[in-house]
């Protein structure tokens, strides 16, 4: 999931507070649904399993997962927790709704994450597009567009 | 963050191992919160002996020490657990012996469980293995700083006990639990408990499925806000309250909200928004009744129930004894299941009122500890469930991938009698 920089200026630079160390690089995925921990996401497979939900049946494994915020049961941050001891969570979260679910589930996932991005990481990321993430320096930057460059998106329907 | 002495010392091992991982993760998780201090807790329920596939291999790696260093304080050094410095409760966790060969749920989890229950027991933790422990010997006071987990007991604990709690995880709660500290921020600061927004119900919400249904488009709503409700709503009471909330915080993020001359913290509108003026309210009326109902209601195709679940969140002894008078002299359908979750604590009162024989006598079952969805299982060949709880039927349809009736009581007995569901909206 992490490689070698693409040449040149980030094509976007959002700036926030990182809350979680660590820098990766991976393709993201963006939802503006809110998401559940408890009956919103299966643990051994990485996927959103919440019918209403826009990503239904969409796997966020080794993902820039960006998202509003958490929903739902305080299972939130132990269901996160068991995606990183079962090798299916994402390899970073970027939220804007700080809530303890959201943020302690951050923390137990151990990936890095940035909080409080500007301008608005819903508005601006797309899924598919190569981000970085860095927890150090609380700095998300889009490095390439999806479909740019031959980024493949690769949603896994697994369910 | 700020840390006091104490804190410092706890931090850099002056307590031991353990409490300094959970000081590091409480530091942590502070900081990420952007938390100006820690506060006093002597009130944490949290969740151990829940067995999972990554705590099974935790616990056959290191034994249940190593299961709480990873999963309650997110450190992987080998530690000794101490015993808990502050009162600690474990929450609802998976099916305990008596769903034992009722589902296909396993019995190895069922051990398993046993062993932890053992294991923490011995380090203090009270096993009162419910999601209203408020129900069961542990209620707070008005005021009181607690860290609590579970979504339905938080809301309560916030909303109609008036004790602040936010609504923590396996880890701040594992962490409060060894060293009596929590990061004072969210729902603990007075200034914000006040309500974001109004609403107001335009018709009468004056049962158990009727406050359920509303706290549904509640959360819906607001999300994770703090509404102020009012309208013709009925005095409301424990088990109300708790459906109440329990559907807020399902569809939402509800941990806390006022009712104006009902909730401890708002003896008045005023009160409710900290004297600022109120918004102008959000209406729930016929069409927003109507859409919840089809909503919870829009899982299910087959009107032949095969289960029927009561009991979410954990039923109270008022509500039990209701259902053996409705089951009183009848039988359950051949084919039909019925569960009624309730705490072992209030499970030991509903046998010595003879509650349970009614209800057992009728061919149902009053079951403790969990429910279906938290242990993900239900009788075997469950197609269609009915429930009267709001939660319950949001969740597990998801979770089991079984269709779902949501209406009242006397309609979840009917379907449990007949095999039928015969719901409708009045």
């Amino acid at each position: 999931m992490t490689g070698p920089a693409p040449d040149g200026e980030p094509l976007l630079e959002l700036r926030g507070r990182g809350i979680v160390p660590g820098v990766v690089e991976a393709e993201a995925l963006v939802t503006h649904d809110a998401i559940s921990g408890f009956g919103g996401i299966d643990v051994a497979t990485g996927t959103i399993i919440e019918p209403r939900h826009e990503l239904f049946g969409v796997c966020f494994t080794g993902k820039v997962l960006v998202f509003p915020g958490a929903k739902g049961s305080s299972g939130w941050s132990g269901y996160f927790q068991s995606t990183r001891l079962m090798g299916t969570g994402p390899a970073a979260m970027v939220f804007n709704v700080l809530t303890t679910k959201a943020v302690l589930g951050a923390i137990v996932t151990r990936v890095p994450t940035v909080v409080e991005a500007e301008p608005d990481p819903l508005e601006t990321i797309r899924t598919g597009d190569l981000v970085r993430v860095d927890g150090d320096a609380g700095l998300v930057s889009v490095l390439r567009r999806a479909g740019a460059g031959g980024i493949q998106t690769t949603l896994a329907f697994t369910i | 963050m700020f840390l006091t002495d104490e804190e410092k010392g706890m931090r850099d091992g002056a307590e031991g191992e353990a409490v300094a991982a959970a000081m590091d993760l409480l530091i942590r998780y502070g900081d990420a919160l952007g938390a100006e201090r820690l506060v006093e807790t002597r009130n944490v329920a949290g969740t151990m002996t829940q067995p999972s596939p990554a705590k099974r291999r935790l616990f056959e790696e290191g034994g249940w020490a190593k299961a709480y260093a990873v999963i309650n304080l997110d450190c992987d050094r080998e530690i000794e657990i101490p015993r808990m410095r502050v009162p600690t409760c474990q929450l609802q966790h998976g099916f305990g012996p008596d769903a034992a060969g009722l589902t296909k749920y396993a019995p190895e989890s069922i051990e398993l469980q046993g062993s932890a229950e053992s294991y923490y027991s011995e380090r203090g933790v009270n096993i009162l293995a419910t999601c209203t422990p408020y129900q069961v010997g542990n209620l707070p006071v008005r005021g009181e700083h607690c860290a609590w987990m579970e979504s339905s007991a938080v809301v309560y604990c916030n909303s109609v006990l008036g004790a602040r709690t936010n609504c923590e995880g396996g880890a701040s709660t594992g962490a409060a639990s060894l060293t009596g500290k929590i990061p004072y921020w969210g729902n603990h600061l007075p200034e914000n408990r006040f309500a974001t927004h109004l609403l107001q119900a335009d018709v009468s919400v004056d049962d158990f499925q009727e406050w359920g249904m509303f706290g549904y488009f509640v959360g819906e709503t607001v999300q994770e806000a703090r509404p102020a409700v009012i309208g013709e709503l009925a005095q409301p009471d424990l088990a109300d309250l708790k459906h109440f909330g329990a559907a807020t915080a399902t569809s939402g993020g509800v941990e806390l909200y006022h009712i104006p001359g009902i909730t401890p913290e708002a003896p008045s509108l005023e009160a409710a928004f900290g004297g600022r003026p109120a918004p102008e309210p959000i209406r729930y009326g016929p069409r927003e009744r109507e859409w919840v109902y089809e909503t919870l209601n829009g899982q299910g195709t087959s009107t032949d129930v095969d289960f029927v679940l009561l009991g979410c969140p954990h039923a109270s002894l008022d509500q039990i004894a209701r259902i053996a008078y409705l089951l009183e002299d009848r039988r359950l359908h051949d084919g039909t299941e019925l569960w009624v979750m309730t705490p072992r604590a209030l499970r030991t009162m509903a046998d010595r009122n003879g509650y349970t024989r009614t209800i057992t006598q009728a061919g149902g079952r009053v079951l403790t500890d969990s429910c279906p969805a938290m242990s993900k299982a239900a009788p075997p060949g469950t197609r269609v469930f009915a429930t009267d709880s709001a939660k319950q039927a949001h969740y597990l349809p998801a979770i089991l991938g079984i269709e779902a009736w949501f209406g009242s009581l006397d309609e979840c007995i009917d379907a449990a009698v007949t095999g039928r569901w015969r719901g409708g909206l009045s």
